[in-house]
């Protein structure tokens, strides 16, 4: 427990636990934080954990997580625990799992891809190929997709 | 469903399913019996990019099968006005029953299927699939070896831009096929084709020499060094005319072995082939009609009939 008091508890908001260590800030960028904004947001970063060894902790200040989030999470975070905090206390505990399409979360990194096309009104999707190891690709053109490539063209 | 987008759409029973129909079809897609099962069908040839063999086999098929054909082309249309695919196939929806696309981008086919009810069989998308390419090149095996099983294919050339021995690779190895991946180093299989090949348990051998190859093949498949996806002609040269085929090349070929190539060819098949027993290209470009046939009966859910005659 002395390792979560590194920094306060929240009054309301998310908790984001197991973080795989180091990839707290890629998951403000997944989640679209605002960094510019006024709401607090906590960062730990690097902690013991028994589960993981190492890890990263997010505390975001008034803001509670939807599914369309915690897909996104999942990408980059999938063995995540989130709390959601009302007044101090845990009002609802959720884990992340990706779904086996990932719609309108991230754009195809390929630069051929009918995607492309910015007027087309269909969705991007991806399809999770297999989890262990991670492997993503476009429904449309079919081609694999860094993880990274999918951070940077977060929709 | 009737959507063929990618070869994956396809099982080994469908296939060979398909290309029992297509045998059958041979003599309609000769003109030498009348056979109208799409009498009242319209097929829509959506080409957002150039075609030849591919539009006019799509035509013929559809039309010696009683049915008819709308011929759209990407210049001087709506498109050139500027709208989307999603609109295009919109319309074309209400106007056919059946449609054939080929457009430059990648994904366009799984794109148009899902924004459309009528089916769609992809007819080529970027340097992605080309699925009817390939049930016509399966054909064509199965017509000269009598089975699909276990053969040594050789794919020569551009095997890093060319779609049709993408979908065809994938293919031969649900098959059981030992390939030879015979390319310039700047025009390799991609790598992920290659693992996924290796990954389906296929003995897959690279090299850049056509030598040796030849005594062992049961398949050779040509393909075109295309000279519009180098960045300059002094590239493009140093690879050009890297294999070349001529009569005297075949020598040491086993008896039944033959020689494919989707065509267009350049120059790497030389003309004194032709008259060889090993030349199959121009039959194979006669073997997309019966087996678009086949196909178009597919998507469209009309059966074959057990003897054609």
């Amino acid at each position: 427990m002395s390792e979560m008091r590194r920094v306060t508890a929240i009054r309301n908001g998310t908790v984001i636990d197991h973080i795989p260590s180091g990839n707290a800030m890629q998951v403000i960028r997944i989640l679209r934080i605002n960094t510019d904004r006024a709401t607090p947001v906590s960062l730990v970063m690097n902690v013991p954990s028994d589960k993981l060894g190492r890890k990263d902790v997010l505390k975001i200040e008034d803001r509670e997580l939807d599914q369309e989030d915690l897909d996104r999470l999942a990408l980059i975070s999938p063995a995540a625990s989130i709390a959601i905090i009302r007044n101090h206390a845990v009002a609802e505990k959720m884990n992340v799992e990706l779904a086996d399409d990932l719609l309108n979360i991230a754009k195809c990194s390929f630069s051929n891809c009918i995607t492309k096309n910015h007027r087309e009104p269909l969705p991007q999707r991806m399809k999770v190929v297999s989890r262990e190891p991670l492997e993503i690709r476009c429904y449309y053109c079919g081609r694999g997709q860094e993880i990274n490539e999918l951070i940077e063209n977060i929709i | 469903m009737g959507n063929l987008v990618t070869m994956d759409d396809l099982t080994n029973d469908d296939i060979v399913a398909v290309l029992d129909d297509a045998e059958k079809l041979v003599p309609v897609a000769r003109g030498d019996i009348l056979l109208p099962l799409l009498q009242g069908k319209v097929l829509a040839n959506m080409f957002f990019e150039n075609s030849t063999r591919t539009r006019m086999s799509f035509e013929t098929a559809m039309k010696r099968l009683g049915g008819s054909v709308l011929n759209f082309s990407s210049v001087g249309t709506s498109v050139s006005k500027g709208e989307t695919l999603y609109d295009t196939m919109q319309m074309i929806d209400g106007y056919a029953d059946i449609a054939a696309i080929r457009h430059p981008r990648q994904g366009a086919a799984q794109y148009s299927a899902d924004a459309v009810g009528i089916p769609i069989l992809n007819a080529g998308d970027g340097a992605g699939n080309h699925p009817t390419q390939t049930m016509l090149d399966l054909f064509t095996i199965r017509q000269a070896h009598g089975t699909l099983d276990g053969l040594n294919v050789v794919l020569v050339g551009d095997l890093r831009y060319g779609r049709t021995v993408h979908s065809l690779s994938h293919a031969l190895v649900r098959f059981g096929a030992s390939l030879t991946l015979v390319s310039p180093a700047s025009l390799k299989m991609p790598e992920e084709i290659v693992s996924d090949l290796k990954a389906h348990g296929a003995d897959v051998t690279e090299t850049e020499s056509l030598d040796n190859q030849i005594s062992e093949a049961d398949v050779i498949y040509m393909t075109r060094i295309q000279k519009e996806r180098f960045p300059d002609e002094e590239e493009y040269a140093k690879v050009a005319g890297i294999y070349r085929i001529e009569a005297s090349s075949l020598v040491g070929a086993k008896k039944g072995m033959i020689i494919m190539h989707p065509l267009p060819r350049v120059n790497e098949i030389a003309p004194s082939v032709d008259s060889t027993e090993f030349a199959k290209y121009f039959q194979q470009a006669f073997n997309g009609v019966p087996t678009r046939m086949a196909l178009l009966c597919r998507s469209l859910d009309v059966e074959v009939p057990k003897k054609v005659k």
